[in-house]
């Protein structure tokens, strides 16, 4: 029986390197081709689904719609002022989780966001966006951030610093709750798939379980991507209003 | 002690934050059922919230799973 973490080795699918970069050589890997799988994915259902552009949608172009439409929406609630500027930043986030989530699950295909270093990125990325941009808009009040209004001066030394590791602490749990959920919930199906097949004519047990837990992975995967998307919006509405 | 059975003691209790993680998730529910009960119109938004509170509390038990991996599994 394989170790569960098998399926989230990264392999090279050619032998031969795309090209190097500094002494290092770029494999097309199998996330890579995951990537692309999702990327082709993504694109036929939004190019070809809005292509007709009816006012009364037929089915594809109802999903392109109905997808953007919980997007924008959810956008609009949770970023104050100026809230139609992010939502292409969140939808693009949100279909990069989405795809890769509920790609993975597909028995043999390769999933993306199981590694810490693509969910890091995604969030390092939207960290970067949110910080630079309330320091473009509001300037040296950004700081304000970190010491509530209403606060007593002799708290701030004990507040200010709590603050900015709660801060700090943003990209590195919308990363990890990413990541150790695809992990965990992978590792857990392919470890009952094992026990069914130790357990030889019982194994119709763990089998069923397997099911369950396949249907309850499907739920969490597209849950992920939503909060992932939320959270991202309701960060973004940091750089709006600087106060909580 | 040797350090792999300190290993599986270490992993054995990282699991115990596992407690607080149910209890915290049966409150989001009955708060949610709750809700639901009184107001079936509120439903909508109530439901919003609901499945963003599970996602948020139930990534604090896959942190503590985490945890279990990372002495298990020698990394840390």
């Amino acid at each position: 029986m394989q170790s569960p973490l098998e399926q989230f080795v990264v392999r090279p699918i050619f032998p031969h390197p795309l090209f190097s970069i500094g002494g290092s050589d770029i494999y097309f890997t199998n996330s890579a081709l995951a990537m692309a799988f999702g990327l082709i994915l993504t694109l036929i259902i939004f190019i070809v689904g809005t292509s007709r552009k009816a006012l009364v949608p037929g089915r594809l172009q109802s999903v392109a719609e109905m997808l953007y439409e919980f997007v924008g929406n959810m956008v609009e609630d949770n970023t104050g002022h100026h809230a139609r500027a992010f939502i292409p930043l969140v939808f693009t986030v949100f279909l990069v989780v989405l795809f890769g989530n509920v790609l993975g699950l597909i028995p043999y295909n390769f999933n993306y966001t199981g590694h810490i270093i693509i969910t890091f990125a995604l969030a390092i990325f939207i960290f970067a966006i949110v910080v630079l941009v309330a320091l473009a808009k509001h300037g040296i009040h950004f700081f304000q951030l970190f010491l509530p209004p209403g606060v007593p001066i002799f708290l701030a030394p004990l507040v200010v610093p709590i603050e900015i590791i709660s801060y700090i602490f943003r990209p590195i749990s919308l990363s990890v709750r990413l990541f150790a959920n695809m992990l965990a919930g992978h590792v857990m199906v392919q470890l009952f798939a094992g026990f069914s097949i130790l357990l030889g004519f019982l194994g119709i047990f763990p089998l069923f379980f397997n099911v369950a837990l396949l249907g309850l992975e499907l739920i969490v995967a597209l849950l992920q991507a939503y909060v992932f998307a939320v959270l991202t919006a309701i960060y973004l509405r940091d750089t709006q209003e600087v106060s909580h | 002690m040797d350090i792999a059975s300190a290993k599986l003691i270490g992993a054995g209790l990282a699991a115990v934050a596992l407690a607080g993680v149910g209890i915290g998730l049966g409150m989001i529910f009955s708060a949610w059922i709750n809700a639901i009960g009184r107001n079936p119109g509120a439903a909508g938004a109530v439901g919003r919230m609901g499945w963003i509170g599970f996602a948020l509390t139930e990534a604090v038990a896959i942190y503590a799973l985490m945890v279990v991996f990372l002495v298990l599994l020698n990394v840390l």
